[in-house]
């Protein structure tokens, strides 16, 4: 490597290229726009809840997994790990199903509290949010 | 001096053209982007989007002044460059946070599996293993198996494209956990690293 740097050639690349490079590779995270706004694993849930005149529901899994292990969710209350495949009524959850084995004010808030899931901008699309997302016909 | 100038335009037109092609396409678009987050690079709590300004809760609305942060959480936790930015195995694993295992079952512990699988056949990328040990702290056994993953070896046949996709290991990764950025979190196995070669998939420990 250092013999081929010795090289008349590679010195002129050298030092034609390496400012320019340098400079950059050194703007390039400062220019990056802010793409990802929602937090990383954040779910939007709209199948239902815009059409019954309420704002989207945001599921966070960060806050989540903080408290339970993904077990919890995704076997006992089960949730399948895919947006969109679980249909999930306002009425199961009032009766104990899905979302309501935990909000039922003995875990955590109960379904009378209606804003703090509710809380999403009116007019999103259900998904995944946030960070890195995957393209294709798997897309969630 | 003149010359200086111009490489100094040229590596900014350079730069915003690099720029222009990290946005992602328009919602729905079937191009695979991958989000870059200029706040990754932040050490701070100031990471983390509040939920006002996270263009998803309605700041409007009554819930959103109610509703943790992330940085008030995160914070704390082991650090990463990606995703949520935290280390989540490594939280569990130093005791940072014990999620509860169960909700129905008080006395329930986690069933962990200390078996690594490596698969070998990765093309130009090291070879990925598979740590059951940092999974099964989260998960149990039916989460993947047997209808994602068989557990006989080599049964399960998928590549790169099914995981960008969403499927098999993109079910959560890429989603939830680790985004797919992260390369070589995965394939970790380089081949010059082992003593013989291997040629298909093997497990140890």
């Amino acid at each position: 490597m250092t013999s081929e740097c010795r090289h008349p050639f590679y010195r002129y690349l050298l030092r034609r290229y390496l400012w320019g490079s340098l400079l950059l590779l050194s703007m390039f995270p400062l220019l990056t726009p802010l793409t990802a706004t929602a937090e990383y694993g954040d779910v939007v849930l709209n199948k239902r809840a815009e059409k019954a005149g309420m704002r989207p529901v945001i599921f966070p899994h960060w806050f989540h997994r903080i408290r339970f292990r993904c077990r919890v969710c995704h076997t006992e209350v089960g949730f399948e790990m895919r947006a969109g495949s679980n249909n999930i009524l306002m009425s199961d959850i009032i009766d104990g199903r899905f979302c309501g084995m935990c909000h039922n004010n003995k875990i955590a808030w109960g379904p009378q509290n209606c804003q703090l899931c509710h809380s999403g901008l009116p007019g999103l699309e259900s998904g995944v949010r946030g960070g890195a997302t995957t393209g294709g016909p798997g897309k969630w | 001096m003149k010359h200086r100038i111009y490489k100094l335009l040229l590596a900014m037109l350079m730069g915003s053209f690099l720029v222009a092609c990290s946005e992602p396409g328009p919602t729905g678009s079937t191009v695979p982007t991958v989000a870059t987050r200029s706040d990754a690079l932040l050490a701070g709590p100031e990471r983390w989007k509040t939920i006002i300004a996270d263009k998803l809760h309605d700041p409007t609305g009554p819930g959103a002044q109610q509703l943790q942060n992330p940085a008030e959480a995160l914070f704390y936790l082991p650090s990463a460059f990606s995703g949520n930015y935290v280390r989540w195995v490594e939280a569990i694993e130093e005791g940072y946070i014990n999620p509860r295992p169960s909700i129905l079952d008080n006395n329930y512990e986690m069933q962990v599996l200390d078996l690594d699988v490596i698969r070998t056949r990765t093309a130009d990328m090291p070879m990925v293993l598979f740590p059951h040990r940092k999974h099964t702290e989260w998960l149990e056994c039916s989460n993947c198996h047997e209808w994602l993953f068989k557990s006989r070896r080599g049964a399960t046949r998928f590549g790169m494209f099914d995981v960008l996709n969403g499927e098999y290991c993109g079910r959560c990764h890429g989603a939830v956990a680790f985004p797919l950025v992260e390369c070589f979190y995965c394939h970790s196995v380089r081949r010059s690293d082992l003593k013989k070669p291997v040629t298909e998939l093997e497990m140890h420990k």
